[in-house]
C-alpha cells in the first residue's frame, strides 16, 4: 500500500496540539475581588440555587410544601435549584459554576469566601434582615472582617436516628454507635464526609476528658487520633456510610440500617414510621446555615430578591419547619408553634450545638501552644478509617 | 450538480480524499484521548492550595509517592485487583457454555432469541440495573426470602454484592466476543474430532478452546478493565467498601484534591497496560 500523508507529519501535528492544549491549562483564574452590589435593578427571570435537601421546595415532594412558586409569582424569578449531599460536594459544584445562589454550612462558608465564589452581600438591601437574631449575625462563618457574606437560615443539630422496634430501650447517648455498636453489628451508619470525624471527639469530649478536647473542630495530633481510631473501631460495625439522605431514608425503611447519624429531615420523610431521633445526652454537632451569592452570577437582582424571600419571617418559618431546624428570626415563630422544640432564639442552647466549622491548623479553640489537624488531613484520614 | 463536480474533483486525488477522511476522527481521537489523558497525567504532578482547593502549578512527585507508599492504596488497589479478577473469572465461566450452546446447540430461531435476551439487558440504564441489586440484596429483599427458609442469608452490602453486580453488568460484554469466537469454530471440525475417537471434553481442550482463546481473552478485558474503573457500584451495593475509582471520586468530589486523583488515577491505567502487554505476548490481540 501507498503510504500517504507522512507519519512523522501526523505525530507533530498531535504533539503540538497536546503541547497547545496543555498550555491552556495553566492559564489561573482571575483573583478579581468581587464587590457588594451597591442597589437593585429588573429581575433577570431566573435563577438558580444550590442547597440541602428541604431548602428549595416547589411542591413535587409533597404538594403543601411549596416556598418557591410564591416566589416566581411575585417576581418573575425561575427558580432552578439543585441540591447536594455534602459540603465538599457543595464546594466542587460551586467551582464547577452556574450557580447564582448557595445555601452553605459553617464548613463551607468560608472555603468559597477564600476561593472568591461568593460575594459580599449588601444587607441593606435586604428588607428582612433586620429581624434575624443577633447571634446569627457578623459569625466567623458569614462575615469577614465585618463584611456580610450572606444571611442566616436556620440551626440544627445532627440527630441520632434509631429504628425502634430493633434498638430499645431507646438510646440517650451516642454509645449505640461508638462503644455499643457491634450490638448492631453491619446495621450500624454514619455520615459519609470527613467532618464526621468531629461527632466521634463530641463523644470523647464527654466519654475520655483525659484527652482534654474542648473544640471538636479544633483536635491536635493526639486528640485526633483517639478520634480516628474510634472511627475505626466503629467502621467494623457500620453497613454503609450515608451521604445521599435518600439512600439513608431507603436503608431505615428497609431495616438495612437501624441506628446512626441523621437529620431531622429525613425522620419526616421516611413512611414506615419505625423510627424515631434523638438528640443524644453528649451533644451533637449542627449546622448554622447561610445563603450566599455567588460572585460570577448572572442574575443578581434575582438571587438578593431569593434571599430577602427566604429570609422573610413566614417562608423562613415554613423552610426551617420542614427542615427540622430553628428559624433565623423571632418573628418567624409567631408562624411556627415548635420553636421552644428548637429552642430557636435560645443563645445559651445554641451555643452548646457544635457548628460544623473547617478545620485549620490555627486552634479554632483558641490553643497557641500547638497546631491542630486541618482539613486536607481530616479527608485523608477519612479515607483510610473507610480503608 | 455540486455533489457531482465535488467527486470529480476528489477522484484523483487520493491524498485529500484520505484527510477529508480521517481529519475528524483523529481530531477526536486526539483531542479526547491523547490530549485529556496527558493533561490528566501532568496534573498528578501538580499541587493544591489547602484551602480553596485549586490547582497550582508547582511541580511536585507528592502525590505519586504518597500513591506508592501508603498502605491505603496499596489496600485498596489489592482488593480493586481481586474484585475484578473474581468478575472476569465468574464471566468467563458462565459466558463459555451459555456461548457455546447459542452457536453450536441452538437452533437458528433460538439462537435469534437467545441473543436479544443477552443484549437485552443493555438497554436498561446501568443505574437501574444496580439499584435493583440493592433492592435484591436488601435484608428485606428477594434473596433473603429465598434463602431464609434454609437458614441462609442475603450477603448483604459489600464486596460479594459488589461481585454480583459487576458479574452481572458485564456478563453481556463477555458472552457476545465468546459467542462469535465459537461461531468461527467450523461445525466439521467438530465432527473431524469425533471422527477420529475424540471424546467431548478431548475435543473441546484440544481443538476448540485454542480457536476461542483469543474471544475469551478479548471478552475478559472488557469485563477485567470495566470492573478497575467502576465506582458507582460500590456506591450503592458496597456497603463501606471502597474501591480505586471510590478514592478517585472522593479526591475529586470530597477533599477537592485533583492531583492526588490523577495520581491515584495512574494506578488502574498502569495495571491494563500490564494486562494489554500481556495478552499481546499471547498473541491474542491480532486475532481479535
Amino acid at each position: 500500500m501507498q503510504k500517504s500523508l507522512p507519519r512523522t507529519a501526523l505525530r507533530a501535528g498531535i504533539a503540538s496540539m497536546a503541547v497547545a492544549s496543555l498550555a491552556a491549562c495553566g492559564t489561573s483564574s482571575s483573583d478579581s475581588g468581587s464587590e457588594a452590589l451597591e442597589s437593585l435593578g429588573d429581575t433577570e427571570g431566573s435563577v438558580s440555587i444550590l442547597a440541602w435537601p428541604g431548602y428549595v421546595e416547589d411542591g413535587t415532594n409533597d404538594p403543601a410544601v411549596d416556598w418557591v412558586s410564591s416566589f416566581e409569582e411575585a417576581t418573575g424569578c425561575m427558580v432552578e435549584a439543585k441540591t447536594y449531599g455534602t459540603s465538599d460536594e457543595a464546594y466542587q459544584l460551586m467551582q464547577s459554576g452556574g450557580y447564582d445562589v448557595v445555601a452553605a454550612s459553617g464548613d463551607l462558608t468560608l472555603r468559597l469566601v477564600a476561593a472568591d465564589l461568593v460575594s459580599p452581600v449588601n444587607t441593606d438591601l435586604l428588607e428582612s434582615y433586620e429581624g434575624i437574631f443577633g447571634f446569627l449575625k457578623d459569625k466567623e462563618w458569614n462575615s469577614v472582617d465585618g463584611v456580610a457574606y450572606g444571611v442566616p437560615h436556620g440551626y440544627g443539630a445532627n440527630l441520632l436516628m434509631f429504628n425502634t422496634e430493633e434498638v430499645s430501650p431507646a438510646p440517650t447517648s451516642w454509645d449505640v454507635v461508638f462503644d455499643k455498636a457491634s450490638d448492631y453489628d453491619g446495621k450500624v451508619t454514619a455520615y459519609d464526609s470527613p467532618i464526621y470525624i468531629a461527632d466521634a471527639a463530641v463523644y470523647l469530649m464527654t466519654h475520655s476528658p483525659e484527652l482534654g478536647i474542648e473544640n471538636p473542630y479544633a483536635l491536635d495530633e493526639d486528640q485526633f487520633a483517639a478520634a480516628v481510631e474510634l472511627l475505626k473501631t466503629q467502621k467494623e460495625s457500620v453497613g454503609e456510610y450515608w451521604s445521599d439522605y435518600l439512600k439513608e431514608i431507603q436503608a431505615f425503611e428497609s431495616g438495612d440500617s437501624v441506628v446512626g447519624t441523621t437529620w431531622q429531615v429525613i425522620q419526616n420523610s421516611i413512611s414506615t414510621g419505625t423510627t424515631d431521633v434523638v438528640l443524644p445526652e453528649e451533644g451533637a454537632t449542627g449546622w448554622s446555615d447561610t445563603w450566599m451569592i455567588a460572585s460570577e452570577t448572572e442574575a443578581p437582582n434575582c438571587a438578593y430578591a431569593w434571599l430577602d424571600h427566604i429570609a422573610s419571617p413566614e417562608i423562613n418559618a415554613t423552610a426551617t419547619a420542614y427542615f427540622g431546624e430553628a428559624p433565623s428570626s423571632e418573628a418567624a415563630c409567631d408562624f411556627r408553634d415548635d420553636c421552644e422544640a428548637y429552642h430557636a432564639g435560645d443563645e445559651e442552647y445554641a451555643s452548646q450545638i457544635w457548628y460544623w466549622t473547617t478545620p485549620v491548623s490555627d486552634c479554632v479553640d483558641g490553643r497557641e501552644d500547638v497546631e491542630c489537624v486541618d482539613y486536607s488531613e481530616w479527608t485523608k484520614a477519612w479515607q483510610e478509617i473507610k480503608g | 450538480m455540486t455533489t457531482h463536480r465535488v467527486s470529480a474533483f476528489l477522484a484523483p486525488r487520493r491524498r485529500l480524499r484520505l484527510a477529508g477522511l480521517l481529519t475528524a476522527p483523529v481530531l477526536w481521537l486526539g483531542l479526547v484521548y491523547v490530549v485529556a489523558l496527558s493533561a490528566l497525567l501532568v496534573t498528578a504532578f501538580w499541587t493544591v492550595d489547602e484551602l480553596t482547593g485549586q490547582v497550582q502549578i508547582e511541580w511536585t512527585t507528592e502525590n505519586v509517592v504518597e500513591v506508592v507508599t501508603e498502605a491505603l492504596y496499596r489496600t485498596v488497589t489489592l482488593r480493586t485487583l481481586g474484585i475484578a479478577a473474581l468478575v472476569t473469572v465468574i464471566d468467563v465461566l458462565i459466558a463459555v457454555p451459555v456461548a457455546f450452546f447459542m452457536a453450536k446447540v441452538a437452533g437458528p430461531r433460538l439462537r435469534h432469541l437467545l441473543v436479544i435476551a443477552v443484549l437485552a439487558p443493555l438497554w436498561a440504564s446501568y443505574l437501574v440495573k444496580v439499584y435493583s441489586w440493592r433492592a435484591l440484596l436488601s435484608s428485606d429483599g428477594i434473596i433473603e426470602w429465598v434463602l431464609s427458609p434454609f437458614g441462609l442469608h442475603t450477603p448483604g452490602y459489600g464486596i460479594i454484592g459488589v461481585v454480583l453486580a459487576l458479574s452481572y453488568l458485564w456478563l453481556p460484554y463477555v458472552i457476545m466476543p465468546i459467542y462469535a469466537g465459537f461461531d468461527r469454530v467450523p461445525d466439521r471440525l467438530l465432527e473431524a474430532s469425533a471422527d477420529l475417537g475424540g471424546r467431548g471434553w478431548r475435543t473441546l481442550t484440544a481443538v476448540v478452546l485454542p480457536m476461542i482463546r483469543p474471544a475469551i481473552i478479548a471478552g475478559s478485558i472488557f469485563a477485567f478493565s470495566l470492573s478497575l474503573g467502576d465506582y458507582i457500584t460500590t456506591g450503592i451495593v458496597g456497603g463501606t467498601t471502597q474501591m480505586l475509582g471510590n478514592l478517585v471520586y472522593t479526591n475529586v468530589g470530597a477533599a477537592n484534591n485533583l492531583p492526588l486523583a490523577a495520581a491515584i488515577s495512574l494506578i488502574p491505567i498502569g495495571i491494563i497496560l500490564v494486562y494489554l502487554a500481556a495478552v499481546r505476548r499471547t498473541g491474542a490481540l491480532r486475532s481479535l
